[in-house]
């Protein structure tokens, strides 16, 4: 299996991935996958465009998602102690994680107490972003994916590339050959009603019998505490009303203060992530029904923590929070078409993902990903609640510069202001380059010289381009001799 | 409670550069006073609300009629036999006056999932309409019963009065907003899916096929 096979088949886990430009390096010359990403993206985006369009108050609609993000962030524990007050009067059990791995041990022991050894899941980029399913694995425990694109990515040992459409750097040559390796189906088709007939048989079954269905939320209700969720295909309508006891894994970040607010959101979500007026389902609820004839009988909220309070606590960053999961920016982005998903080194790709991926991480990995953009704009201008996301960007490269205190590139750059600041030392600085450079330099057909390959923390450079040689006579020596 | 939850808040709180909890009345007027310029209603007269609902609907591939309340019963009974259903599950409370004779409606009293997976198909009444997206929405209430009966199985007839159409998601929200406590679903055409190469295909998990009649209320004319 060649390296860029391998690439999407381990967990995306930013504190094991290769960094982003050696990932993007190996990924580029997958030219398949690069043209499944271009045609997926492409598509997706002509659709937003579309729907966009007809909304003559798109951007009040995004200038209100913003303020209303902010203003939730900005009294984040008044609107968790609030949710948390209602979501149990309506029968419900919130559990707090600081971590993934306290959310992990709280999942686990939910699903053990339910007296369930297999759960059914809808897509949820948290519990990929904890890699719940490995965990639940290795405690006895059987995920399914009941997402089309998961159960896609899952069959085929395989790693999300995008939030909102996770296995579509796949053709459907490709899902055909999963799904007739995994589900036994050797005479399947190849049209995507084929695959997706044969996805509802596989998982109808275990809808009607697994008892206890993991989820995400796409948003928490603080004033009711309702969960709302967002999907396409009835797999999370499914695990959300079949079984009998539910568990939602949602990051802090996912509450909303007001029912009213959904107006906002379920505006601009569906037509930002799929380019659709609505997507087809809604999920809006409130904790157990009374009556117990609609729904689980029990309901639990794992709300996780995983470093959004240290996002929180950074001035610049913490507009990253207000992210509603989208993906818009990823398909707008020069960049993730070019690399694809698992370049990223994490569940989270793309610009959303080059933000929030670091900070999560608290700087510790995913260092080269604030660099992973041209700064070109095109995600800021599509984002449904404004994330200026270059901003944070070029916040975070300084970060990194300056937690990485005194390298070689520093060093270097001091030395180089101390070559510039006088006039003797940079023209000794000119003559030394002279004579260093010559044993690098290769004359081409036109006399000219060229310089393939420099060493050390130099060869940055070389490695993409090739550098011009230094004129045998400089501009000043040239002035300076003109009048002689 | 859990050290978690203690030790979270605190981050917040730091995070917000505050020293303790804040007046829930101050957090509730900074919401209050939260820019909102963006179109609540519509200019269109209602005429023109339906239309575009059955525009839109028709947009997922929804089937949509409309029709005279005097006439839902046939009209129902006629997209029946066009789609070959004999035994359909009812949601408990629906106007018997909509059913019509010929077919066999069961009316659900806490059917198995499994026991729902074998109709042919199932018919409901909605709360409302939005024009604009294209979308019906069901609450857990009378003539719509729990959410699994306009999910598991493969058909939904689902009937719509004209007077519960409203044009904008904004407007639905107010409406939805003055009973919050039951369940409600946004359906918005079949179920579907661009997971493979973003073709939209019609019909994964829940209904692969929705039919909707938009009833006209005669007296409301």
């Amino acid at each position: 299996m060649s390296e860029l096979v391998q690439l999407g088949h381990k967990p995306l886990d930013p504190r094991t991935a290769p960094s982003f430009p050696k990932a993007a390096r190996a990924l580029v010359g997958d030219t398949q996958m690069r043209k499944n990403v271009r045609h997926a993206t492409n598509v997706i985006q002509g659709k937003r465009a579309k729907v966009v369009q007809e909304m003559p108050d798109w951007q009040q609609l995004r200038e209100a998602g913003r303020r209303l993000r902010e203003h939730t962030m900005a009294n984040l524990d008044v609107y968790l102690e609030r949710f948390e007050k209602n979501f149990t009067a309506a029968g419900g059990t919130v559990h707090w994680a600081k971590d993934a791995e306290e959310a992990r041990r709280i999942v686990i022991g939910l699903v053990k107490a339910s007296g369930s050894d297999e759960v059914i899941k809808i897509k949820s980029m948290t519990t990929e972003e904890i890699q719940l399913n490995k965990a639940l694995e290795g405690a006895g425990i059987r995920p399914y994916e009941t997402d089309l694109a998961e159960l896609i990515i899952q069959l085929g040992h395989d790693q999300p590339s995008h939030i909102v459409v996770p296995a579509l750097h796949k053709n459907r040559q490709q899902i055909r050959e999963i799904f007739k390796r995994e589900m036994n189906l050797p005479n399947l088709g190849d049209t995507p009603q084929d695959l997706a007939d044969a996805a509802r048989l596989f998982l109808r079954e275990k809808f009607l019998k697994v008892k206890t269905g993991v989820s995400g939320a796409n948003f928490l209700i603080a004033e009711t505490g309702g969960v709302c969720v967002v999907e396409s295909e009835g797999n999370g309508r499914m695990c959300l009303t079949l079984p009998e006891t539910l568990i939602t894994v949602a990051g802090i970040d996912k509450v909303v203060p007001r029912l009213q607010d959904l107006e906002v959101l379920l505006q601009v979500l569906p037509r930002s992530a799929t380019g659709e007026r609505m997507n087809p389902y809604n999920s809006i609820w409130t904790g157990v029904d009374p009556y117990g004839n609609d729904g689980p009988k029990a309901f639990h909220v794992v709300l996780m923590d995983n470093a959004r309070t240290a996002v929180l606590a950074d001035g610049e960053g913490r507009q990253t929070l207000n992210c509603i999961r989208c993906g818009a920016c990823q398909n707008a982005c020069p960049v993730y078409k070019q690399t694809g998903g698992h370049a990223y080194g994490s569940v989270y790709a793309g610009p959303i993902g080059a933000i929030l991926t670091p900070q999560l991480m608290e700087m510790e990995h995913a260092q080269t990903l604030p660099y992973a953009s041209s700064l070109c704009g095109a995600c800021y201008e599509v984002c449904p609640v404004k994330i200026n996301i270059p901003e944070v960007l070029v916040h975070l490269r300084s970060r990194v510069v300056e937690d990485a205190g005194l390298t070689a590139e520093s060093v270097a750059m001091k030395a180089m202001a101390m070559v510039f600041r006088s006039e003797k030392r940079f023209r000794a600085a000119q003559r030394l380059g002279r004579l260093a450079e010559g044993p690098l330099v290769r004359k081409d057909g036109n006399g000219d010289g060229w310089i393939g390959w420099m060493p050390g923390l130099l060869g940055g450079w070389t490695q993409v381009r090739d550098l011009q040689s230094m004129p045998k006579e400089t501009f000043r020596d040239w002035w300076e001799a003109r009048g002689r | 409670m859990s050290s978690s939850r203690e030790g979270m808040l605190a981050a917040i709180r730091a995070a917000n550069a505050r020293g303790g909890a804040v007046a829930a009345a101050d957090v509730d007027a900074a919401w209050e006073a939260l820019p909102r310029a963006y179109t609540r209603g519509t200019a269109l007269g209602h005429e023109a609300v339906l239309e575009l609902l059955e525009d839109r609907l028709r947009d997922y591939d929804a089937h949509v009629v409309r029709s005279a309340l005097r006439d839902v019963s046939s009209v129902v009974g006629g997209m029946l036999a066009e789609r070959g259903k004999t035994r359909m599950l009812a949601a408990p409370g629906m106007d018997a006056a909509l059913l019509p004779e010929g077919f066999e409606f069961v009316i659900d009293d806490g059917l198995s999932a499994p026991a729902i997976d074998r109709f042919e198909g199932v018919v409901t009444e909605s709360t409302l309409a939005i024009a604009e997206t294209g979308t019906i929405v069901l609450q857990t209430v009378k003539g719509q019963g729990r959410r699994a009966l306009s999910l598991v199985p493969d058909y939904h007839l689902c009937v719509v009065r004209a007077s519960d159409v409203v044009a904008t998601v904004p407007e639905a929200m107010d409406r939805i907003a003055a009973r919050p406590s039951f369940a409600t679903t946004f359906i918005s055409g079949p179920s579907a899916t661009a997971d493979i190469e973003m073709t939209r295909i019609k019909g994964v998990h829940g209904p692969r096929f929705l039919d909707v009649i938009v009833v006209v209320d005669l007296q409301a004319l």
